[in-house]
């Protein structure tokens, strides 16, 4: 199948809010999402029947999920919702969402007892996303993530034991201790990072977007995924403030990149509210506004993120370019292990607890006889043992040594320049120590 | 390799350009030091107005005709071939045509590299060769493009990325300094960044103050990052050659004012070491450290001060970061003074740094303390009058070696 062969072309979806008659009557919140039309919406099929409104901002309202509502009766089979996700597809995602959790969790375990330091920023919450878009990925395709980024590796395949040795500050995590909790990355896995700033992982994901384009292009080779690799770029909603993401937009939609650009509007950023932030704080809709479809998703729903994350990944391998979506998702934890989260009100905490992704995935699969309860609480004592023996692993592994402090300034050594000797510095013997001068 | 440039009347020894083959064999490490004693790099350029050469240059303030070295010994010359003539920016493109056509995933980023073929026209009919995806056009984003172009770093090219002035750059610094130089190490090795940063800077004929920017200073403290001012023909096109093929990210200084010089270059293939000082004039009295423009400057004083009496040695630091020490400490050790020229500006310039290196290392071999001449710490103005007060001046090239060696 050539890269660019026959692929639905998908028409810009306009789409409007609309209010949906919910029968479970909840608090409403400023959230500025428009209710799902229906069980598959979200999905960009689906969005294009819906009229853009033009008249004034609708009043914001809250998003009732389709999974948890009376409305849909769940064990009613949905063709749909039947044909996305097979039993073992089901376990696949229940396992890595409760890795992703479990995992969280013990960091904050650790860090409370001092094993590991600084800025810690935990994904509690947000499962559904990492999960729903990274476990369709091909192993050629690549991740770049923020700060929130231990379970965007796992998702992506890197070992507990590495995050875990990472985090502990070891020789033996998968950055060799050097990068820390924001900086994860791992090469046989392509997941490039890992960033500190928000907004610098974007640009970073678009060159990697232009390199799989050049590849197939200029270099003609033919990747095993059948099209071209795709590169997911997850940020959050502050994110979307910054000049660097609207500027990739506008180069990967000008040159057609095959990425998928994922928001992960939690809400808040730090203590900043996004309502607060930002003058039209309906960010899907800025796709459009750049050429590409814009996409809003219920980011509590494993399975509707999963139904989104299919198409755009399709249309970014296919070569018919980059899609926005926005997932509306909650972390239940602070910002950072540091951040008291005194901001934000316990009714909106409650509201999205009350759509645990994991517990809601859990719910679907045991109505859905796809599997049984023993087999889920199998699944977590799994996660925990992986777990447990990854915090092992990173207790018993050691920290770096001083030889290792300089021994990745540069690829190339020489680098460090010709010392008064004559004799590049990196032939020092003293340099391998770290205590020659540089 | 005879005559490199005849100039008419003007210069004052025999042009020759020798090279010695030593230097250019990619990837040796030791540097014998036999092969140092030969290694009299002369390089000359033709300081008269050709064509294409602005013509509002003040000429006087630019390019003087360079003094020859005298050569140590014989010409040891490697080159058959007769060498072909070339302008600076044409030796540019040359060494990115060459690493282009060697390498396919070597490509250019930046803004008008493509159709309209650079602003200083370094990357003209590139693009009609290779094609919009590996010369490409960018949109006015700079932290963004370059922050691409480290992503297709990252996985697997080489990309070139031109700022279409250096200044310009100052919009990438979160990704120069975040990921470009450091992205090698907080991942614990695992991706490399072979990307190379370059584009024109330095104070050009009243451009006005955002347009004459000094980058290199802002750029040395990040870690991991390489950075050379080319000056010459020559050394553009084998820094350019030996940059792209660097696994380094590194940054390469091109000077607004020197992309007409000419000279005759060897038509063999050949990189510059990229962590190697030029030695341009041996002398005996001082050692004077300078780099890009200055070059001519001070060898414009260097007449004068021959003139006078006086034997300098020149040396072309060429590597900004890191400094060729060994080049260096040999000059220094041989004449005990040292004196600095940059355009750089004098806080946390190039030359505070070398003043430090200098002293740490050399100290005992000192006579005098290190002069430096550096621009003065002042926006470029537009004026003409003053912006030629904001950088050094031949004259004060000379008052100071007179200073240094009383």
């Amino acid at each position: 199948m050539s890269a660019f062969s026959a692929v639905k072309s998908l028409s810009t979806p306009t789409i409007t809010t609309r209010s949906t008659p919910s029968s479970n009557p909840k608090p409403s919140f400023p959230f500025p999402f428009p209710s799902p039309a229906s069980a598959g919406a979200g999905s960009l099929r689906h969005s294009a029947a819906i009229r853009l409104n033009s008249s004034s901002p609708s009043p914001l309202r809250a998003v009732s999920s389709h999974v948890l509502s009376d409305e849909q009766r769940v064990t009613s089979p949905s063709n749909h919702d039947k044909a996305l996700v097979t039993r073992r597809e089901a376990l696949d995602l229940y396992e890595d969402m409760a890795l992703g959790r479990s995992f969280e969790d013990m960091c904050a375990q650790m860090y409370y007892r001092g094993k590991m330091f600084g800025f810690v920023h935990l994904y509690n919450g947000q499962e559904a996303v990492s999960t729903g878009f990274i476990r369709l990925l091909q192993p050629g395709d690549a991740v770049v993530s923020t700060y929130r980024d231990h379970v965007h590796a796992l998702s992506k395949g890197v070992p507990a034991r590495a995050v875990m040795a990472e985090l502990f500050g070891k020789t033996t995590g998968c950055c060799r201790g050097q990068g820390g909790s924001m900086h994860m990355f791992s090469a046989p896995h392509n997941f490039l990072g890992g960033f500190a700033f928000i907004g610098e992982g974007i640009p970073v994901a678009t060159g990697a977007a232009f390199s799989s384009r050049y590849r197939h292009e200029v270099l003609k080779e033919a990747s095993p995924s059948g099209g071209l690799d795709v590169t997911l770029a997850f940020f959050g909603d502050g994110t979307c403030n910054n000049g660097q993401f609207f500027e990739c937009l506008n180069m990967a939609q000008l040159w057609k990149l095959p990425i998928v650009f994922v928001v992960e509007n939690n809400l808040w950023a730090i203590g900043m509210s996004h309502l607060r932030a930002t003058s039209d704080p309906v960010i899907w809709k800025k796709g459009p506004a750049f050429g590409m479809p814009g996409v809003p998703v219920d980011g509590m729903d494993v399975l509707k993120v999963r139904e989104v994350a299919k198409e755009a990944i399709e249309r970014a391998r296919s070569g018919e370019g980059p899609t926005l979506v926005e997932c509306e998702t909650y972390r239940f934890r602070g910002h950072s292990l540091a951040d008291p989260d005194e901001l934000r009100k316990p009714d909106e905490k409650a509201h999205y607890t009350a759509r645990d992704p994991i517990l809601a995935l859990k719910k679907y699969i045991l109505e859905h006889d796809l599997a049984s309860e023993s087999e889920l609480k199998g699944i977590e004592k799994k996660v925990d043992d992986v777990i447990e023996d990854a915090v092992e692993f990173a207790d018993a592994s050691p920290f770096p040594p001083r030889s290792q402090l300089l021994e990745n300034v540069f690829a190339d050594p020489k680098g460090f320049g010709v010392g008064p000797d004559g004799k590049y510095r990196c032939e020092d013997p003293k340099f391998t120590e770290g205590t020659a001068q540089v | 390799m005879a005559a490199a440039l005849q100039t008419a009347g003007t210069l004052t020894a025999s042009s020759n350009l020798v090279i010695n083959s030593e230097r250019f064999r990619f990837g040796s490490l030791l540097r014998s030091p036999a092969g140092m004693k030969g290694t009299i790099l002369v390089v000359k350029s033709d300081g008269r107005h050709t064509v294409g050469f602005n013509a509002g240059l003040r000429g006087a303030n630019l390019i003087p005709n360079a003094v020859a070295a005298k050569t140590e010994d014989s010409a040891k010359s490697t080159y058959s071939k007769p060498g072909h003539e070339i302008l600076l920016f044409e030796a540019l493109r040359e060494g990115l045509e060459e690493e282009m056509d060697r390498d396919p995933r070597v490509c250019v980023i930046g803004e008008d590299v493509g159709h309209y073929g650079g602003s200083y026209k370094v990357t003209k009919g590139l693009a009609n060769k290779y094609g919009d995806l590996r010369v490409l056009d960018t949109p006015i984003a700079e932290n963004s493009f370059t922050g691409m172009g480290i992503g297709a770093a990252m996985t697997g090219l080489r990309p070139v990325v031109e700022g279409m002035n250096m200044g310009f750059l100052l919009l990438a610094f979160n990704q120069i300094s975040n990921n470009c130089g450091m992205l090698h190490y907080t991942s614990g090795g695992q991706f490399t960044i072979p990307i190379v940063i370059r584009g024109p800077g330095g104070v050009g004929r009243q451009l006005g103050a955002e347009h004459s920017q000094r980058l290199e200073s802002y750029f040395q403290s990040i870690p991991g990052l390489q950075m050379v001012a080319c000056s010459t023909p020559y050394n553009s096109k084998g820094l350019m050659k030996a940059a792209i093929r660097s696994e380094n990210p590194v940054v390469l200084f091109e000077h607004v004012l020197l992309y007409n010089l000419k000279e005759r270059i060897p038509d063999e293939d050949y990189i510059c070491c990229l962590e190697e000082a030029e030695m341009v004039r041996v002398g005996e009295h001082v050692t004077i450290l300078t780099y890009s423009r200055m070059r001519y400057h001070v060898m414009q004083a260097a007449k004068t001060l021959v003139n006078k009496g006086y034997d300098p040695e020149v040396v072309d630091i060429r590597s900004l970061k890191p400094f060729d020490l060994y080049t260096i400490g040999n000059s220094v050790k041989k004449t005990h003074r040292v004196l600095i020229v940059e355009e750089c500006m004098r806080t946390g310039g190039i030359g505070a740094s070398l003043r430090a290196a200098i002293i740490d290392n050399f100290w005992d071999y000192l006579d005098a303390p290190i002069m430096c001449l550096s621009s003065q710490d002042v926006p470029t103005p537009y004026a003409g009058s003053l912006e030629e007060q904001t950088v050094v001046q031949p004259a004060q090239i000379v008052a100071a070696v007179e200073q240094l060696c009383r």
